[in-house]
């Protein structure tokens, strides 16, 4: 049996994480050497987490290193599991209380506008990420997590899960492809993720085995609320069965493109103008909006130059995407500055609104402005307008009071 | 010598020694309270008979014009920090007085750099007793730890002229680093390869200091102009091949900062400024040369120009930013402290609205008032702020020195002083029960920006009635602290002493807290 282990991160520009390197020894107790940044005034609170958590294991002799970088107690919990639980099989599981709030369900059809991937194993980009108010924080157990820090990264997301504040923002986690993915599920569902991201996506089967997988484990763990599922399409056979997937199922809310593995596998580059992915994001845009739910779109890669993701966003609306990913929190008011709607948009989805409830007053089944009849379809596009501008502070809660 | 003796308490509740280094002092009484009595400090009288007629004060090095000043055990030597970490030359004085084996010496700077650790062999061995002035890395560890044989006395920019001034600390030899000077003395920081822009820090020390040595690498015929530091008040001249290393005096990446959290706190602050009505157009503002500073200066820039405004004034910390709001008319005058980038410099030298100050003109307390008080916001840092306003800039929560106080107290008189602060930063709360060491009562602290919300000071009535309705995440300074304690943890004290190591003065010279040993 191997009896040394290690987790987490350690080294210059690493805050907010600490690196726990561990031996199970034959006798001597538990002995810890701890070097942290916070030593002075959370010294002893780290030593009694260690204690705690290494007699919940029940492992009585150990020598325990850690380097902390001013790391809260959900990371510094997460680091040492990961490292008992190379060495030990077992079952439990070492959780903090969860927040209150952490266990609110959301809907199918809440606005999801903007959605911020974070690293699921850098604590750094967690701690304050829910404070840009993102309408999703994706905890990403994927692309963003190196192959070795996969083991580890689950605890980190299934801590962050319970006790990271996400200030309102719908708690995504992005899993990894296949087995592992289902895998990744055992530490995301018990703990009340909202949505679940399927990340490439090829056929109605991939979302089923990831929802058959779910049901099971909202049954064992007594989850009330549904969690959502957001399939993303990153291939041209993808593509091709979209609508296959976007009507897979009826916990299917979204439906996202990735334009990075997408244009890769079409054989062509990635461009900010985006035709080569036209025909792609249209048929998303026509699967979802034909099987019901959002689409929503690709990410936009160069965090640095937001006149080109406005530009970005513009044309992502117009081809009639909801929303859209983003990878750095300045992106997300630039998101959402630009799908919400224009002033002149919101001015005429008032007058159609008021109309609309000015006929439901009088009972008449025709509305109509001046002396122009209106048409439900339009009617219906107003009241979305409408929705959108309050959700993104163009609009007043209010404003039919004034 | 006792290091201190006879310890009282004072008005903000915080126990300081009346005895410092064997001289007497005046507890903190509160804000204005202290109303000091009798005349300033006079300087001797010299007599131009005694300098040379053809006004060349050049003596051949640093040594020579060291002796012939009279460089003996006990006296108190002065520099100032306008080269900041690139000074060359406080690491030379204590070379040549450790080599002439004079002990004892209290060094009286304007501020200490990470460069200045060279200086802790001569704190161990007695060439230097103890530093009046800011103590940072290396020296405020070695101070904290209890290792200094004197107390340490850390004073903000205007406390140094005003105890000058005052005579509370007589300076007998002053050493002044100069980027340009003539050989009758006079000297400037514009010009010159270590050019840093002004000499502000330097000139109480050039008007009461009993000697004056001016040290150049760009020596040039009379006159050197501007003259922002006068011949007439100096003894010797010397020439160096290198008086300062200029990449290290001018950083040239002052930047602002791309943080996420940090933009976020300095947009709060400008929409809480906007909100508020505290931006209007005539008004004045101070802002640091940090990250967040420097975006917020941003941020007041679009407002200016959206509402087609202008800034009366700046008081900087200049650097390539708010050099290009002046140059674009957003604002008149630049009221100039410290230069940071080669951008500040070349404006100070070319723009006659881009205007040196000196801590007597800002800071200066014990005057027939200052400008500090006349700037309309305030943007300032802090280490720590209690749940009573009361804030630390010098020591971190774990107990040691780690920052100068700089113009930070001298600034609080200005009309609205905001602190825009993370509510935590790696695990270690900002927002506390009680500030390890106390800087500034809280009735100087208007408004705290945090990333997770505003806290204002209920002092502060007109404010919170002009942010009602702004939609902003106003919380109380309770709430705050509770949000962060709920994060990070309720922090333990840290483990210190009861013996003094240090003491902090209040701008008007009285002693505001005590900062203790720690115990490792």
């Amino acid at each position: 049996m191997k009896t040394k282990a290690f987790a987490g991160n350690k080294g210059p520009g690493i805050k907010s994480d600490c690196y726990v390197e561990m031996e199970i020894t034959a006798s001597g107790g538990l002995d810890i050497d701890l070097k942290s940044r916070v030593k002075a005034i959370y010294g002893n609170q780290i030593i009694q987490l260690v204690h705690k958590i290494f007699s919940y294991f029940d492992i009585k002799n150990a020598h325990v290193s850690i380097e902390d970088s001013g790391a809260l107690d959900l990371v510094l919990a997460a680091r040492i599991e990961a490292a008992i639980r190379k060495l030990m099989e077992t079952d439990k599981e070492f959780l903090l209380p969860q927040l209150e709030e952490n266990m609110s369900g959301t809907a199918k059809d809440q606005f999801r506008f903007s959605r911020l991937y974070l690293p699921g194993n850098s604590p750094k980009l967690m701690i304050n990420a829910g404070i840009h108010h993102p309408y999703g924080l994706i905890l990403d157990l994927e692309d963003a997590v190196a192959p070795d820090k996969k083991f580890e990264a689950r605890f980190l997301v299934r801590n962050a899960l319970r006790n990271l504040h996400f200030y309102g923002a719908e708690r995504m986690v992005r899993i990894n492809q296949g087995e592992r993915g289902l895998d990744d599920l055992d530490f995301v569902i018990p703990h009340h993720a909202n949505m679940i991201l399927i990340p490439k996506c090829e056929s109605a089967g991939d979302v089923a085995a990831v929802d058959e997988k779910i049901e099971v484990l909202r049954q064992t763990h007594g989850i009330k609320h549904p969690v959502w599922l957001m399939p993303i399409i990153e291939s041209t056979k993808g593509v091709m069965k979209a609508y296959e997937i976007a009507s897979s199922g009826l916990n299917v809310a979204a439906m996202a493109i990735g334009l990075e593995d997408y244009t890769a596998d079409l054989g062509t580059r990635r461009t900010n103008e985006g035709g080569e992915s036209f025909f792609a994001r249209s048929m998303v845009v026509n699967a979802a909006r034909a099987a019901g739910i959002q689409p929503i779109d690709s990410v936009f890669s160069d965090v640095s130059d937001m006149e080109a993701l406005a530009e970005n966003v513009k044309r992502s609306k117009a081809l009639g995407f909801d929303g859209m990913g983003c990878i750095h929190p300045r992106q997300i008011n630039v998101i959402h500055e630009n799908f919400a709607p224009e002033l002149a948009e919101i001015e005429k989805a008032k007058k159609i609104y008021l109309a609309f409830k000015e006929a439901e007053k009088k009972g008449l089944g025709v509305v109509s402005l001046g002396s122009k009849m209106i048409d439900p379809p339009v009617v219906k596009r107003a009241v979305t307008t409408i929705e959108l501008a309050i959700n993104t502070g163009k609009l007043s809660k209010d404003w039919m009071k004034n | 010598m006792q290091k201190y003796d006879k310890i009282v308490k004072n008005a903000v509740g915080r126990m300081v020694p009346t005895i410092i280094n064997g001289e007497e002092q005046i507890p903190f009484m509160g804000v204005g309270k202290y109303k000091p009595t009798g005349r300033k400090f006079g300087p001797r009288i010299a007599s131009c008979a005694d300098y040379p007629e053809d006004g060349n004060k050049v003596v051949p090095n640093l040594k020579e014009a060291l002796i012939k000043a009279g460089l003996r055990d006990g006296m108190t030597i002065s520099t100032h920090h306008h080269f900041r970490n690139g000074d060359l030359i406080a690491n030379q004085i204590f070379d040549i007085a450790h080599e002439l084996g004079v002990k004892n010496l209290r060094w009286f700077p304007s501020a200490s750099f990470p460069c200045h650790e060279h200086l802790i062999p001569y704190l161990e061995d007695g060439t230097i007793n103890r530093i009046e002035g800011s103590m940072n890395g290396a020296l405020g560890r070695f101070c904290s730890q209890g290792k200094m044989a004197g107390l340490g006395v850390l004073r903000s920019h205007g406390g140094r002229y005003q105890a000058v001034q005052d005579g509370e600390v007589q300076i007998d030899i002053a050493v002044i680093a100069a980027p340009t000077a003539d050989p009758f003395g006079n000297a400037n920081g514009v010009n010159g390869t270590a050019a840093c822009g002004l000499l502000g820090f330097a000139l109480a020390d050039s008007q009461y200091a009993d000697k004056v040595i001016v040290v150049t690498d760009n020596l040039v015929p009379f006159p050197a102009i501007p003259w922002q530091i006068q011949g007439n008040y100096v003894d010797y001249v010397v020439k160096v091949d290198q008086v300062g290393i200029a990449e290290k005096i001018i950083s040239g990446t002052t930047k602002i900062t791309k943080s996420p959290d940090r933009l976020l706190i300095a947009e709060l602050t400008a929409q809480f400024c906007e909100a508020t009505g505290l931006i209007h157009d005539g008004f004045s503002y101070q802002a640091g040369a940090g990250g967040t500073a420097l975006s917020i200066g941003n941020y007041f820039g679009d407002i200016l120009k959206k509402n087609n405004w202008k800034a009366r004034f700046i008081r900087a910390g200049s650097n390539k930013y708010p050099v290009e709001m002046l140059e674009e008319g957003l604002v008149e005058y630049m009221l100039d402290g410290q230069t940071f980038d080669l951008d500040g410099v070349r404006s100070m030298r070319e723009n006659p609205n881009h205007v040196w100050t000196s801590p007597f003109t800002s800071y200066n307390y014990h005057g027939k008032g200052n400008f500090a008080s006349l700037v309309d916001v305030v943007v300032l840092g802090a280490t720590e702020v209690d749940v009573n306003f009361n804030a630390n800039v010098v020591s971190h929560s774990d107990g040691y020195l780690l920052h100068g106080i700089g113009g930070w107290q001298n600034t609080l008189f200005g009309k609205t002083t905001i602190l825009p602060v993370p509510l935590f930063r790696d695990r270690i709360p900002v927002i506390r029960d009680e500030v390890t060491t106390l800087c500034a009562p809280g009735e100087m602290i208007d408004v705290i920006v945090t990333e997770r919300g505003i806290a204002i000071n209920p002092l502060r009535e007109d404010l919170i009635e002009k942010v009602k309705g702004s939609g902003l995440p106003v919380k109380t300074i309770g709430q705050l602290k509770d949000e962060a304690e709920e994060i990070c943890g309720i922090p333990d004290k840290p483990n210190l002493s009861d013996e003094i190591v240090a003491v902090i003065k209040w701008v008007d010279g009285t002693v505001i807290d005590s900062v203790y040993k720690v115990i490792e």
